[in-house]
């Protein structure tokens, strides 16, 4: 039993194993609170929520792992909404054609890596913190939207987005499968490329990564576009399931993206940090979300939660850090 | 002179560059340089720059706070129930008890970085979201207006009436706003702690093999950064005359903008009390310079983010830094 | 206590890190900056140097650190002083200063211990000498009497094969060609060849621009005027890439800070450079590839390690620099710069990376052998150029001059 579970361990990470059951004792715990808990409804209502959340983790993920930050994805994909919502209203609004949703998406697409581009190129080549950098961004987005929308809702799409936000494939939600496809691709890239393998190095030392011929500064500029890509595939996602852009949206979710890598295990100071265990620290956010909504509480008190378990997590990985040291002697 | 330049070389600039600002903004405009408008710009800061005070002492020190909106958010609220309670009180209990309440969470968030070795931007946001939530969840949102009189009365330290019948006025406020800022000042420069906070965030390990206590130093740091929250939220209700629980929420990205604007370094042994001012002042102008140039209120933040990134690009071109996020300096 | 990393704080004034202990300790007190001015002042005058009070540490050079550091141990009137390593990174002149002040020191009544790699240093300055090996005491030895050779023999407990190497490879084809380099404020006018098989020893004071050279032709700096050819092509290199896509690897003398990327794998620090050769024709890193890569390098370096998933900052110091090598020598290079490769590395475990090295050279590369130790080079080298405030002044044959003359040469 133990063979195998040290096997297990190895092969999927410690901390996976760990997050699954965390997982489990939520579901358990929860099953017995509520009735409605363990229904199709409740599954399907955290399935539809994840993706928004999950997309932008996805896109936080990156830029930490590198040892830096993106404050400004929620303002991003927002911005890429409003490129997409502009998009459509040229041709039509709520009549526009499906191409049109093609050609505001890609532009949507584009202006999402552009922000994130300049984000990437002013961290790259002029060495600022990432902090700052994407701070200045997140102000400045949220400026421009603000500007644009004069604070108000976006509303009005065509009637075929409707199925893209809410609608099912094969019985799974489509905004799951988004999410899940973009998921397959991150990993891929963070375990299996030259970037990704690249992005870990100068997560854990930038100069040395520089003086072993990797070119930091296009792998940095690399990061914070692909980031920024993703903000658009989260903003295009929203809009279609909200049927809405408002520039604020999700504003706060930021740091909620940064509690679920934490708690997938990414390590703060970069260098470490695997999509899965990170996925596996969302589905508890939500599930803990939903639950807690089920027995009547509200989101505010999700937040609290949230905020309690990472202190837990953290603590709990102390323990096992301290326990760890006696038990085992190995490096 | 030469001295300052060299050795504060970001404050420098900064206050050029606001001095530029001002010559521009009292030439593009008549109300700019009034008694009116300079008076309201420092009535209506100085909650942030209270603010900026108490985590400029957490950036010299190393780390980094979040969660101080939250915290002067909660102090508002438990202190109008503490006050009920022991039946109104004044303004000397109410500077006790906001500055001890902030005081006791930023205790919390020292605990858990140092008994913990959590780092501290985990940490904040962990109590971001859990002070913030349970703040939302218990009160439910409710404004509490019934605030004591004693809390709302206008105290009014300065006032004159202009040649068309407005008033300038300086409310308490600002001095209160002054008290931090020469207090944080006297901390970080003349005292024994305040040096070796500086020493800390330069050189942690450095710090601790010259004997520095490093718990004293989380301590310190966070709980300054909290009792001025507390200070900030208790200025706040008395500036608005109702305490909202979400109404602070946000700003604390603002603050943190402006005060590495102002020189603090993200990495720590960095910043003073007068680059904070000039941060705070520098956003705070451009935001009053375009609203009475008559641009709209929208286009502000967008401004500002383009400044602070302009800003904090051409200071590090400056340095020449080579980006080593957050380690390996020596 | 001076330690090796100095542990002062750069963003403050020389005086504050001077009299640092005043602002340490007690309770919570007002600083009178006067005060804490005199007693730095009054440290300074007693080490006998001359520093600006008011400047901010890092704009100091690493010697002047230094002297920072002694001056805080001064300044609490200690009565036994422990230096690690202190003239690391000092040039001979600012050593020789250093000496001096452990001489006043002593005769003053203050204790030191001083702790040290450079034999040469330690037999000058100490009346005694105490030896640990491997966390064992072996034995406290008067000074007078003692020699170099007794002393590496008792680190060691063996004796070392101190014989030339030296070959006369003139006939060999050129490889690296470096003619009337010259780059303002760091060297001038330097001329070099190097030859495959051949390994040629670069040696002299801090300071005289050996690495300095050596970043230029690794492509991190461009030179002012002056020309490189490799494989008798001229390169122009526009940044380390350029270089090591052209055959030049190099290795750092930084090897915790810029040499590895400490806390990842033994395995990835290994492939860093080679990501392209260990990759699948769909772009993907092939794990295949990458473990028959780092298998082959930890055979044939004779690398010990527990798993190659286990972070590098688990191996010892030598052990280190063996994936160091092999990092660069996946590469495949045609010339090989090593800058200090031995530093951070026990006694015992030099001679196995020389070994290496020699082997290297056997097998065609053309070696560059950056070190401020003479004997490393003229041990291992075929011919030992001796570079001084930026150019090259002298060559020497190993096999026609004995050491000590060597020495005497560069040390001046």
């Amino acid at each position: 039993m133990r063979a195998s579970i040290a096997r297990l361990n190895r092969s999927l990470g410690s901390e996976v194993l760990g997050l699954f059951a965390f997982l489990l004792v939520v579901v358990i715990v929860f099953a017995l609170a509520t009735p409605q808990f363990l229904t199709l409804a409740n599954f399907g209502s955290i399935a539809f929520q994840v993706p928004e959340l999950g997309l932008l983790t996805l896109a936080m993920l990156m830029p930490i792992i590198s040892g830096g930050f993106n404050l400004a994805i929620i303002y991003t994909a927002n911005i890429c909404g409003l490129t997409l919502a502009w998009v459509l209203f040229q041709f039509g609004g709520p009549d526009a054609p499906l191409w049109a949703f093609a050609v505001g998406g890609a532009a949507a697409l584009a202006v999402g890596a552009l922000a994130g581009c300049i984000m990437g190129l002013v961290v790259a080549y002029i060495g600022a913190h990432p902090i700052l950098v994407s701070l200045a961004m997140m102000i400045f987005l949220r400026g421009l939207g603000e500007f644009l929308t004069r604070g108000s809702d976006i509303s009005g799409f065509p009637a075929f987005l409707q199925p893209i936000g809410h609608g099912f494939i094969l019985g799974i939600p489509i905004p799951l499968l988004i999410f899940a496809a973009a998921a397959l691709i991150w990993h891929v890239l963070l375990s299996r490329t030259r970037h990704g393998f690249s992005v870990y190095m100068i997560g854990s030392n930038m100069k040395a990564t520089g003086y072993s011929g990797i070119h930091t500064k296009r792998t940095l500029t690399l990061i914070y576009t692909l980031s920024g890509l993703m903000c658009a595939v989260a903003g295009i996602l929203m809009l279609t399931r909200f049927n809405s852009v408002r520039v604020g949206h999700g504003e706060a979710l930021l740091l909620v993206t940064v509690l679920a890598c934490f708690l997938g295990g990414v390590d703060p100071f970069g260098g470490f940090g695997r999509v899965v265990p990170v996925v596996l620290a969302l589905i508890i956010l939500q599930v803990l979300s939903s639950g807690l909504n089920l027995l009547g509480a509200n989101q505010h008190l999700s937040t609290a939660v949230w905020g309690l378990f990472l202190i837990a997590v953290m603590i709990l990985r102390w323990v096992a850090g301290k326990v760890g040291t006696f038990n085992s002697g190995k490096g | 002179m030469g001295r300052f330049i060299r050795d504060y070389p970001t404050e420098f600039r900064l206050a050029i560059v606001l001095v530029a600002l001002c010559v521009f903004l009292s030439l593009a405009s008549d109300s700019f340089l009034t008694l009116g408008n300079l008076t309201s710009l420092l009535n209506n800061n100085s909650v942030n720059l209270i603010w900026a005070a108490g985590l400029l002492v957490v950036l010299i020190a190393g780390g980094i706070d979040i969660s101080f909106a939250v915290a002067a958010s909660v102090v508002q609220y438990v202190a109008v129930y503490v006050f009920s309670a022991i039946g109104g009180g004044n303004w000397a209990i109410g500077f006790l008890v906001a500055g001890g309440l902030g005081l006791a969470l930023g205790f919390v968030n020292a605990a858990l970085i140092h008994l913990f070795r959590i780092t501290s931007i985990v940490v904040t946001i962990a109590t971001f979201n859990a002070f913030f939530g349970l703040l939302m969840f218990i009160t439910s949102g409710k404004y509490l207006y019934n605030l004591p009189d004693w809390w709302t009365g206008r105290v009014i330290l300065f006032e004159q009436q202009a040649a068309d019948g407005t008033w300038a006025e300086l409310t308490l406020p600002v001095a209160v706003m002054a008290v931090a800022l020469v207090a944080t000042w006297v901390l970080i420069r003349y005292t024994t702690t305040g040096r070796q906070l500086y020493a800390f965030g330069d050189n942690p390990e450095g710090a601790r093999r010259v004997g520095i206590n490093i718990g004293r130093m989380q301590f310190i740091a966070f709980g300054w950064c909290g009792m001025m929250a507390g200070i900030a939220g208790l200025m706040q209700a008395h500036i608005v005359q109702e305490v909202v629980p979400n109404a602070l929420i946000g700003r604390e990205l603002d603050v943190l903008a402006a005060v590495v604007l102002g020189g603090a370094r993200l990495g720590g042994g960095r910043g003073s009390v007068l680059g904070c001012v000039l941060g705070v002042l520098l956003v705070a102008v451009t935001q009053n310079g375009l609203n009475l140039l008559g641009i709209s209120p929208f286009a502000f933040k967008m401004v500002v983010g383009a400044i602070i990134l302009i800003a904090i690009s051409t200071s590090n071109l400056k340095f020449g830094a080579i980006a080593g996020i957050g380690r390996g300096r020596h | 206590m001076i330690w090796q990393d100095l542990a002062l704080f750069p963003e403050m004034s020389v005086a504050e890190n001077i009299a640092f202990e005043t602002l340490v300790g007690g309770v919570p007190r007002l600083i009178s900056y006067r005060a804490l001015r005199d007693r730095a002042a009054a440290a300074l005058a007693r080490l006998g140097v001359d520093l600006d009070l008011e400047a901010r540490l890092n704009t100091l050079p690493i010697a002047a650190r230094q002297l920072v550091a002694i001056a805080r141990a001064l300044v609490s009137d200690a009565r036994l002083i422990f230096m690690d390593e202190p003239t690391a990174s000092l040039t001979q002149s600012e050593t020789d200063a250093l000496l001096e002040v452990v001489r006043t020191l002593s005769a003053r009544g203050v204790a030191v211990v001083f702790v040290s790699h450079r034999l040469a240093e330690v037999l000058e300055i100490s009346s005694r000498v105490t030896v640990l090996r491997d966390g064992k005491l072996v034995g406290v030895y008067q000074t007078e009497g003692m020699s170099q050779s007794r002393l590496t023999e008792l680190m060691t407990g063996k004796f070392f094969d101190t014989v030339v190497h030296a070959q006369d490879k003139s006939h060999h084809r050129p490889v690296l060609e470096v003619e009337r380099l010259t780059r303002k404020g760091e060297y001038e006018d330097v001329s070099l060849t190097i030859r495959a098989g051949e390994v040629v020893g670069l040696t002299g004071l801090i300071g005289a621009g050996r690495t300095e050279l050596g970043h230029t032709l690794f492509g991190m700096t461009r030179a002012d005027s002056g020309t490189i050819r490799l494989d008798g092509k001229p390169l122009a290199l526009r940044s380390n890439r350029d270089a090591v896509a052209a055959g030049i690897a190099y290795v750092s003398e930084d090897r915790l800070a810029l040499g590895l990327v400490q806390p990842q794998s033994i395995a990835d620090n290994m492939v860093i450079s080679v990501l392209p050769r260990i990759s699948d024709p769909s772009g993907l890193i092939s794990r295949g590839r990458k473990r028959d890569l780092v298998g082959k390098w930890l055979k044939s370096l004779a690398i010990k390690i527990g798993r190659p998933e286990d972070a590098v900052s688990t191996l010892s110091g030598g052990n280190q620099q063996r994936v160091v090598l092999a990092k660069w020598l996946a590469t495949e290079p045609k010339v090989l710069v090593l800058d200090a490769p031995t530093v951070g590395v026990d006694v015992g475990a030099r001679a196995g990376i020389f070994a290496i090295v020699r082997q290297l050279a056997e097998q065609g590369l053309a070696i560059l052998l950056i070190s401020d130790e003479v004997p490393e080079v003229y041990f291992n080298a075929d011919r030992v150029l001796h570079m001084a405030a930026g150019r090259i002044v002298h060559e020497y044959d190993p096999r026609r001059i004995d050491l000590r003359a060597m020495e005497e040469a560069v040390y001046g």
